[in-house]
């Protein structure tokens, strides 16, 4: 029986069986590719969705679980690329690879919603469950100081 | 909630050693002597590797990588596997700065692979930038003066009397421009001046390069668009899993095709065992290995609607498998042989000079230590995988990489077709670090479209990437040095003990005859001794430095204490010396050492002088250690400051890196990145470790096999020291310095010597 999920404030339905990843529903069967595949067990990040605004990792997350929920994904942060975040993760020049950078952001946006003016150990708690293999940790310090300096963003 | 995905290693109750007799410490001799010379030993450092990393091209056309459109934009091609380091970004720029072309109007697009188009299209070594300055500069020199031809005739005025700004030719005695869109058809018409021939600019006139630029693809990243190889998507495409058999040389018995064929979504379940038609076979292969010459590893494709369909039916699937003689293989089992070689005479000489058993014998002081490295998995964060279409003898490849024309001939050889029939897209790859300079996944992934001839995306799952790596190879060195009166260092004695045949190490294990402190001691030997190894090693970021530079530098270090000496002083006796040249060959070719002291020496002070190491205050539990490096012709020197608790528990709270690369920093922002990220690699790296077990992997996941985290990573202050040599490569060299210089920090701060890595095997971990 197709499940409902809402999915970037769209509410679109999924033939899939309830214990599919939502990671996999989003890429192979909703065609977003953002949230990426890294490790399948949750200790990565690189997957890393919002449900109703909570970091979630869609890898270990079966659709089942969040068909009730608001899902947002790095193509939904914003309308064209203008959150904060994906704003300061420009201005530093954030990416190398990229690959695990939109979990980096979403994870990011759900610390910002509930702690606008974090402090380094706040950032240090929040993003420590995202792995970077290039390295790219010392940036996304930067960008998040950033981007919550700057104006709240409305969506 | 939690879907309790089953770990790789209990997913199929067939997967049991059926040899599971460990290889005796005296028998592994006696297989390899038996072997003579032909036995399966991973695959060595063949000359293959390095020739994909040639001379560049003298006769590139800017038509291949220059397009005009009427409006001004300007498309550039970009011509190399972009995997993180940021050619993407960097080789336009060359071509954009001689173009003096409008950065902000500049599209850049990546090129197929075409190497009679483009040069060579590898990513590897660090040798980009060397090998791509001039020529892409004389590319987008030809061009700009392909528009000043036009401009000028139109104007009728030299071309001496024009010049060239922000995508316009000017003529200032008139006061006259024209934007490069409004010259692009006329100039096209025209035949590109010789490359050679070109007038390039002064770099101090450099407005693109040199100037720090964002990562050409950064909005596509932070919005989220396809970009990566994972992200291909092909009509009517199928997904692919690939069980390989656990232990490295083995193949598939049996397999119950049938009940996974009935499961949901799969279309196809195949058993990999493909002895390529034609071709060549790697003859220094036992046979069971020779197939994996062709890129494929025996094992079971599984193919479905879905990857999550394909992913899950693993869990039914039923195995028998012949592990072959790599299931005798365990990691305590290498550990004790090493440590018998290491006591034995050595099998190979890299080098020896001055009678060194002499000169220790009366040394006023003698040092000894027996350092380890073990091996290491390369993890990209973007596993490996292909998509791939075979369709009227023509195949289509969308590719992850590091070496695409070197797949491209692999699959080619393996499915028996010419290399001119087939196309190779370039996906931007998450990941590469030297693990896709292998093209086993590309070949995998062309195999299966022309088996079952239908499009289909190949991903690994993480746990077949990291049991089915080519592995940083392990080693073991015992080191002996002597000291005069004087602490100055009279005699140096290193044994590498490592995998291989006698003299011949398997790929990335061994060492290069000139390493420092080579011919700058008075007596010196550096010897090796290899036992047989059944696995794929393999290059992994600064291969074979990753590992020997923590040994050296961290000895080193154990003499300026023995010493009692600053460890900068004497590392700047050491290269105030002049240095004993290498001997000439048997042909009469001499080793050069390539390297060069005064830029040695230069980031060594940098480094030492920002990071105030001459005034450091050691206190316990905190200190500072220092190391430095030379590797893919780069200098770098680091310091790190750390902190350990009572627990062992190390922070790392800053490092200082100094490097030079030559005279020309290409893009301040992505150089510096490579820095900061190399540093993070190296603290990766000391925590890391993979182990074997009757022949398994035992590692299955980044839970056993983990990346430095967020809270992990130190303040990171990057110094170049700009010298009179030419640009070169940044991938690599920042790495090798970072092991040493914190586990000589951890000695300042406790006393406590780490000569043996992952951390935890000293009882440290990064807090």
């Amino acid at each position: 029986m197709p499940l409902k999920l809402k999915i970037n404030n769209r509410t679109t339905s999924v033939d899939l069986p309830p214990d599919t990843p939502l990671l996999w529903a989003l890429r192979d069967t909703l065609d977003l590719k953002g949230a990426k595949y890294g490790c399948g067990m949750g200790v990565c990040g690189a997957c890393t969705v919002l449900v109703d605004g909570v970091a979630t990792r869609s890898c270990i997350t079966p659709i089942s679980a969040v068909a009730n929920s608001s899902i947002t994904t790095i193509e939904g942060l914003s309308l064209d690329g203008t959150h904060p975040l994906q704003l300061a993760w420009e201005q530093f020049d954030v990416p190398q690879c990229g690959y695990c950078q939109a979990g980096q952001i979403l994870t990011a946006a759900a610390l910002l919603a509930h702690t606008p003016h974090p402090t380094d150990a706040q950032i240090d708690t929040a993003m420590s469950g995202n792995l970077c293999r290039c390295g790219t940790y010392t940036r996304i310090r930067q960008a998040i100081h950033q981007a919550a300096a700057a104006p709240a963003h409305t969506k | 909630m939690h879907l309790n995905p089953t770990p790789h290693d209990s997913m199929h109750p067939a997967a049991k050693p059926l040899i599971s007799k460990p290889l005796s410490r005296r028998s592994f001799l006696q297989i390899s002597a038996l072997a003579g010379g032909g036995l399966a030993l991973g695959f060595f450092d063949l000359p293959l590797a390095r020739a994909q990393f040639g001379p560049p091209r003298a006769d590139l056309s800017p038509r291949a990588f220059i397009q005009i459109a009427p409006d001004g934009t300007i498309t550039l091609m970009a011509k190399s596997p972009e995997i993180g380091q940021g050619v993407k970004t960097m080789y336009p720029m060359m071509i954009a700065e001689e173009l003096d072309a409008d950065w902000s109007l500049v599209r850049v697009q990546q090129a197929d692979l075409d190497e009679s188009l483009y040069g060579g299209q590898s990513s590897g070594g660090s040798v980009g930038t060397q090998s791509n300055y001039l020529p892409l500069r004389r590319v987008g020199a030809a061009c700009r003066q392909m528009l000043v031809a036009v401009a000028a005739t139109r104007w009728a005025v030299p071309t001496s009397e024009c010049t060239t700004k922000l995508g316009r030719v000017i003529h200032t005695a008139s006061n006259r421009s024209i934007g490069y869109g409004d010259l692009a058809t006329d100039a096209a018409a025209l035949t590109p001046p010789a490359l050679d021939s070109v007038q390039l600019k002064d770099p101090k006139n450099f407005r693109i390069l040199g100037k720090p630029q964002a990562n050409v693809d950064n909005h596509a990243i932070v919005t989220g668009k396809p970009l990566f190889g994972i992200d291909v998507s092909v009509p009517g495409m199928l997904h692919a899993v690939i069980e390989k058999c656990p232990v490295y040389g083995g193949k598939v018995k049996s397999a119950d095709l049938d009940a996974i064929k009935k499961l949901p979504g799969v279309r196809h379940a195949l058993i990999l065992a493909p002895a390529p038609a034609t071709g060549e076979v790697d003859t220094t292969l036992e046979p069971g290995v020779a197939i994996v010459a062709t890129g494929i590893e025996p094992g079971v494709a599984i193919v479905a609607d879905t990857w999550w369909q394909a992913q899950s039916a693993r869990r039914a699937l039923k195995v028998e498998w012949d592990f072959g003689p790599g299931a005798n293989q365990n990691s305590a089992t290498f550990a004790a042989n090493a440590a018998d070689l290491l006591k034995a005479p050595p099998s190979g000489t890299l080098r020896g000079y001055g009678d060194v058993d002499a000169a220790i014998a009366s040394a006023a002081k003698v040092v000894e230590a027996t350092y380890f490295y073990p091996f290491l998995a390369h993890g990209t964060l973007e596993p490996m995988g292909t998509t791939a279409s075979f369709k009227d003898g023509k195949l289509e490849l969308w590719t992850t990489s590091q070496s695409p024309g070197g797949g491209r001939s692999q699959a080619a050889r393996a499915l028996n077709i010419q290399p001119s029939d087939i196309t190779v897209h370039l996906c931007r790859i998450g990941g590469g670090f030297g693990r896709r300079l292998q093209n086993d996944y590309l070949v995998e992934a062309a195999w299966l479209a022309k088996q079952i001839n239908v499009p289909v995306k190949l991903l690994w799952a993480r746990e077949d990437d990291i049991a089915h790596d080519a592995f940083r190879p392990a080693g073991w060195h015992s080191l002996r040095a002597g000291l005069d009166s004087q602490g100055r260092i009279v005699a140096w004695r290193q044994h590498l003990s490592t995998f291989g045949d006698g003299p011949r190490l398997v790929s990335a294990a061994g060492m290069d005859a000139t390493e420092f402190p080579s011919g700058r001691v008075p007596a010196y030997g550096l010897y090796t001794s290899a036992q047989p190894l059944i696995l794929r090693t393999g290059a992994l970021r600064a291969p074979g430095h990753n590992g020997y530079a923590f040994v050296i530098e961290a000895f080193l270090d154990e003499l300026a204490t023995a010493a009692g000496r600053d460890p900068v002083d004497l590392r700047m006796e050491l290269l105030a010396a002049a240095p004993i040249p290498m001997p000439a060959a048997a042909n009469g070719r001499r080793i050069a050492d390539s390297l060069n002291a005064d830029r040695l020496k230069g980031v060594l002070q940098l480094v030492a002088e920002k990071s105030n190491w001459a005034v450091r205050k050691p206190t316990p539990g905190r200190g500072m250690g220092i190391a430095f490096h030379y590797c893919h012709a780069g200098y770098f020197a680091e310091v790190a400051e750390v902190s350990v608790d009572s627990a062992n528990r190390i922070t790392v709270h800053h490092v200082w890196a100094a490097g030079d690369v030559g005279n020309q920093i290409m893009n301040p922002s992505g150089a510096e990145a490579q820095v900061q990220g190399s540093i993070l690699e190296g603290m990766s790296q000391m925590q890391q470790e993979i182990t074997l077990a009757d022949g398994h992997i035992q590692q299955t996941n980044f839970h056993q096999h983990p990346l430095v985290r967020f809270r992990q990573s130190p303040a990171i202050e990057v110094f170049w020291r700009l010298s009179e040599f030419g640009p070169t490569g940044l991938g690599e060299p920042a790495l090798p310095p970072i092991l040493p210089a914190i586990a000589n920090a951890v000695f300042a701060a406790t006393g406590k010597r780490i000569r043996t890595l992952p951390l935890a095997r000293n009882g440290f971990s990064f807090a």
